[in-house]
């Protein structure tokens, strides 16, 4: 884990917008290092080595360590067909591999991942992809609410629309939604970047500590603490990388997102805990 | 956590039965305490159909001469509705303790449902042209076979499986609700409402009877109210996102509707499925998808949403 001594140095991966000051944890990922990582027990796969198989009559826990079962043999690119909206599918992956669902996933799909790249080409239920923390995920149909939550890092894209509290505490990486959001998006938000071409619901932003939301349609209301930035050309330039990489488009042009980021009027990180406020006492 | 779901055919009829009880079974998870179905038949000319029950399930393994008082309390079922004028076409016995009835009656449905009521043990689960209520303990699929719901023809149907967090394990707790004792609306609920008693005693103080402790009951009751003073069923439920306090997700239906409403937060799920032929919703996808097991698609409905759909 490397320790980035400047601000310069944190801010220009795109991590995080605020000054570091006072006690503010100092330590981040390093993006070298990170793409480096690891896991003990991890499969060695050849991207090359392709299996499919068909989902329709498995249950959860069967599929689950049917694609395990497939890693360990070295297969690199994994075709699930008909997963038919079960549940808790292809979470808890901690390896490189390209995973294919052809079809929906249900709820908590794609949970606790470290660095596959998952396509699926349904729609996702509540809590997609929550506490990713590196890889892409990209939907090609609508998800449900809770889209991201607790989001650590990677990208998470939805071409279409998404439902309530999207990226709802999330910590760090991307999410790219081509549709509209519902209430309560970014809520607690402390890192990371959100981009939203379509409208965005009520209460947007609401408690959010830090990060960045880009919103291309209408904002239906912005949350406690949430308030309007100034598009930077280095925003514009990430926001044109990412949607290309995507084929997205912003519906306006880049250039006229509504960027939404924290007043930090909430901020209070500075005072003592109670302890060691007895202890100056 | 609760599962509801439903389905509507617009222009038709289809197996509601046995497609409401697919997609209850495939969210068994989310509540096995009990299951419900409020299915929509082709109502008769000049007829109604009642289901009621005369005990509880569980009274047949502890009540102590339970099958006489079973046969007495459904001797004066029959006695009063031939006081009120009323009269039976057919009666069926579809379990020891559940009962449906084909009846001719042209007078006032409250009284006669007042009446009926009245006698110790014996609750109405339903009265209406097309409506048909069942609800027991147990899973979805247990409960369609005892009432022998598997193949049961209609235009609509709601229902719901229930994890009973707010009031007891029986039958009168368990979904759909009807709006007694206004005929053919029903209803299933996820969530909690936290202004229940606050609306109970005002629903109440307008003349309407509860039945149970169930927050549930109480939007069922509500939206009868508002039907009752002349608003459409959109406009009444659009009024009960506004009114009714807590989180929910709620699928009303009536004998010729089938409507759906969100609360401002979208707390509790519910996936959407519309095309030309068939409209079906649930908690979770993967009921819709027990009776369409191929790639359709499918939304979320947003906060604060409201939608009606016809037969």
């Amino acid at each position: 884990m490397a320790h980035l001594k400047t601000e310069q140095g944190s801010h220009d991966p795109g991590m995080h917008a605020e000054r570091l000051a006072g006690r503010t944890q100092e330590v981040f990922f390093s993006p070298v290092e990170e793409a480096n990582l690891v896991y003990p027990g991890s499969f060695e796969v050849d991207f090359n080595e392709r299996a499919e198989f068909d989902a329709a009559e498995l249950d959860i826990r069967a599929i689950n360590l049917k694609i395990r079962e497939l890693m360990s043999q070295g297969r690199g690119t994994i075709v699930v067909r008909n997963p038919l909206a079960k549940h808790s599918l292809g979470v808890g992956i901690l390896n490189r591999l390209n995973l294919y669902f052809e079809g929906s996933l249900g709820y908590f799909g794609v949970g606790l991942i470290d660095g596959p790249n998952v396509r699926i080409s349904g729609r996702v239920g509540w809590s997609c992809a929550e506490n990713m923390m590196a890889g892409t995920v990209v939907v090609e149909k609508n998800a449900g609410s809770c889209f991201g939550a607790a989001l650590r890092g990677g990208d998470l894209v939805c071409r279409g629309d998404v439902g309530a509290r999207t990226g709802i505490n999330m910590k760090g990486g991307s999410i790219i939604v081509g549709g509209r959001t519902g209430v309560f998006s970014g809520f607690m938000m402390q890192r990371g970047r959100m981009v939203v071409l379509g409208d965005a619901g009520k209460n947007l932003g609401d408690s959010m500590y830090d990060g960045t939301i880009y919103v291309g349609g209408e904002i239906a209301s912005l949350g406690v603490d949430a308030v309007p930035g100034e598009l930077t050309d280095l925003d514009v330039a990430w926001l044109e990388r990412k949607l290309e990489q995507y084929g997205l488009e912003a519906p306006n042009g880049v250039g006229n997102l509504h960027k939404i980021v924290a007043g930090k009027q909430l901020w209070n990180y500075d005072n003592l805990e109670p302890a060691e406020k007895k202890m100056v006492l | 956590m609760c599962g509801i779901a439903g389905i509507i055919h617009p222009g038709k009829t289809g197996n509601v039965g046995g497609e409401l009880t697919s997609m209850l079974q495939a969210l068994r998870h989310r509540g096995p305490d009990s299951s419900g179905f409020a299915v929509y038949g082709t109502p008769k000319q000049g007829e109604l159909v009642m289901r009621l029950k005369v005990a509880e399930r569980e009274d047949l393994s502890t009540g102590f001469d339970i099958f006489r008082q079973i046969e007495e309390r459904r001797a004066e079922v029959d006695r009063r509705i031939a006081s009120m004028g009323g009269k039976i076409v057919a009666a069926e016995e579809v379990t020891e303790y559940a009962f449906r009835y084909r009846l001719s009656f042209d007078g006032d449905l409250r009284r006669f449902a007042d009446y009926l009521e009245d006698i110790e043990g014996v609750e109405l689960l339903s009265l209406g042209d097309g409506l048909e209520l069942i609800k027991d303990l147990g899973e979805a699929s247990e409960v369609a076979h005892r009432y022998k719901l598997e193949g049961f023809a209609g235009t609509h149907a709601i229902g719901h499986t229930r994890m009973a967090t707010e009031s007891d394990v029986d039958i009168r707790s368990a979904h759909p609700y009807w709006a007694y004792p206004f005929r053919d609306i029903s209803l299933v609920h996820n969530g909690q409402l936290t202004n229940y008693w606050t609306g109970r005693r005002e629903l109440e103080r307008r003349g309407h009877r509860f039945l149970s402790n169930c927050d549930s009951e109480l939007i069922a009751v509500y939206l009868a109210d508002r039907l009752n003073r002349g608003y459409s069923l959109e406009d009444a439920m659009r009024a009960s996102v506004e009114e009714l306090d807590g989180v929910f997700t709620y699928l009303v239906a009536t004998s010729d509707s089938l409507g759906l409403a969100k609360d401002v937060m979208a707390a509790k799920p519910v996936v959407l499925y519309e095309s030309d032929e068939v409209i079906a919703l649930a908690s979770e996808e993967v009921a819709i998808r027990s009776i369409f097991p191929y790639e359709i698609d499918t939304t979320d409905p947003y906060e604060g949403e409201v939608r009606v759909w016809h037969i």
